[in-house]
């Protein structure tokens, strides 16, 4: 067993660590995206409702999502310690730097971390934590349903509101520059890198980096164009 | 034609490696020719004709081969022109008039010792950890006995070019040494004479590189910019995977 502890505890075990957790997160957020998308239907809120029921209730999607939560915490957990090492690693700082070959976004993945992780714990505070653990929340019937939460009001109540729809833009920009960098990086970590493959990674990562927040983007602006009267 | 090129060069001085050290500006005459060594010897020149201490910096083949003359150059370890050492870099890539900042390497694990000088003995313990492959002694084997594929002769010559100059650990924000431990692991791990090792040589020199302190790669690839042997970040997938594989595999070190 002392591999698995010396293994965790090395550089390579732990940027392991982190490109499988970001990884996990990364297919998450397409499951996430499809669900969300539920919202722009036009019917009431009843195919969101359902969904939002059914990722809470059913057993197999529930072990998910607390593998989910876990994956999260370490990752943020080994995010912000492997920064903190690398800056003491790194010691004093230059007086002059000169660094227009790499991008912003590689330098600040633990800045860019923090700030997703301050946008999650809003986002569940707003409808997570209200729809689990509190009465805030009416409740709707629909066939073929025991009475389930709507979670769908709360959700076009909160993006009527400015600053709420703000915040959202501005996490899901704060994703964007995580992921523009996050992508291809999970995959150089994991020794994958290949004249033959490595475009391509680099490309679709780009492409996931722009599409899935602004996916997520798009509800809460069209919330509050088109459905705040 | 080679016109006098009147600089000011910000150094960094410090004493030794406890003091605390800062900058001076010193005035010197370059001409365009020169190398940025000759340079910073006119300058020394100077000093020690005004009874003061040269500037202490490191040096020794003066052709790019050899790794020693490590300083960073207005924010670029050896600095502006790519895949250049500092002994190779020449003079007309400045201005008459310019100012120019040169400092240590940063990172915690090459102390500064003096001056420019640092202490880069962490990558001889890193080679010295697992940078070997086994043969058998006696006779000299038959040059080509062991037929290696041309693609992976090509790969191990490519890493072989890393000088271990230290240029990728500076310009590292992190200050990680990945790219230079790579380009060793990766230099032996392509070719059949580095078999023997191939389970323990990442594991050993990935252990020492850690235990010396320097960070963790994040991908960055400000080495591969700095590096004057143009070393590929290719090399860090393969010790990546090498090291995996290596610690997957079960064999101890
Ligand atoms: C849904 C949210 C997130 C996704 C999809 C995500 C994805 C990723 C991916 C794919 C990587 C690249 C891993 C590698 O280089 O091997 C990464 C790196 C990183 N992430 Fe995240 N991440 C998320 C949230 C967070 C949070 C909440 C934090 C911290 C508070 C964080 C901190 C970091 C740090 C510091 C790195 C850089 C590690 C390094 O290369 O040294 N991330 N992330
Ligand atoms: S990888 Fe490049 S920058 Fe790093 S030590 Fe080798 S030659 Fe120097
Ligand atoms: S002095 Fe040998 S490489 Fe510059």
């Amino acid at each position: 067993m002392k591999w698995i502890i010396t293994f965790f505890s090395s550089s390579i075990g732990k940027k392991l660590l982190m490109s499988l957790t970001g990884l996990f997160l990364i297919l998450f957020l397409v499951v996430h995206l499809i669900g969300n998308l539920q919202l722009l239907k036009d019917d009431g809120g009843e195919a969101f409702n359902t969904y939002a029921y059914m990722m809470t209730h059913n057993p197999l999607i529930k072990i998910v999502a607390y593998g989910n939560y876990f994956f999260i915490i370490l990752h943020a957990f080994v995010g912000i310690s492997i920064a903190l090492y690398n800056k003491g690693a790194k010691g004093q700082k230059y007086a002059v730097s000169n660094s227009n070959k790499t991008t912003w976004a590689s330098k600040n993945m633990a800045l860019l971390g923090t700030l997703i992780l301050a946008f999650i714990l809003i986002h569940m505070g707003d409808f997570w934590f209200k729809m689990k653990f509190t009465d805030e929340l009416g409740m709707k019937s629909y066939e073929g349903f025991p009475e389930v939460r709507d979670l769908y009001t709360r959700v076009s109540t909160a993006f009527s509101q400015l600053w709420i729809v703000v915040v959202y833009l501005i996490g899901m920009m704060v994703l964007s520059f995580h992921l523009w960098h996050g992508f291809q990086s999970a995959f150089q970590t994991l020794g994958l890198n290949h004249k033959k493959y490595t475009p391509l990674i680099k490309s679709v990562g780009k492409a996931y980096a722009i599409l899935i927040p602004l996916g997520f983007a798009v509800i809460p602006i069209w919330y509050f164009l088109f459905k705040t009267m | 034609m080679s016109a006098d090129m009147n600089l000011k060069i910000k150094v960094w001085r410090q004493k030794n490696n406890k003091a605390s050290g800062s900058f001076e500006t010193y005035p010197v005459v370059a001409n365009e020719h020169m190398s940025f060594l000759e340079m910073l010897d006119v300058l020394n020149e100077g000093l020690i004709n005004q009874k003061k201490e040269p500037i202490a910096f490191e040096h020794d083949c003066r052709e790019g081969i050899c790794g020693t003359c490590s300083m960073v150059i207005n924010g670029q370890p050896h600095g502006p022109s790519s895949g250049t050492t500092t002994c190779q870099l020449h003079m007309r890539h400045f201005k008459d008039g310019d100012i120019i900042v040169v400092e240590p390497y940063r990172a915690s694990a090459f102390p500064v010792l003096k001056d420019l000088a640092v202490d880069r003995s962490a990558f001889d313990r890193i080679i010295q950890a697992g940078g070997y492959i086994s043969v058998n002694a006696g006779q000299a084997p038959d040059g080509n006995a062991i037929p290696i594929e041309k693609g992976r002769a090509g790969q191990s010559f490519e890493a072989a070019a890393c000088i271990g100059c230290g240029a990728c650990v500076a310009a590292c924000p992190n200050g990680s040494a990945m790219l230079f431990t790579s380009a060793k692991i990766a230099h032996l791990g392509h070719l059949p004479q580095g078999e023997v090792e191939s389970n323990k040589r990442p594991q050993a020199m990935v252990a020492q590189m850690d235990k010396e302190g320097f960070g963790m790669c994040s991908n960055i690839g400000a080495c591969e910019a700095e590096c004057p042997k143009e070393i590929k970040l290719e090399n860090i997938a393969f010790m990546n995977r090498s090291y995996l594989k290596a610690v997957f595999s079960g064999e101890e070190v």
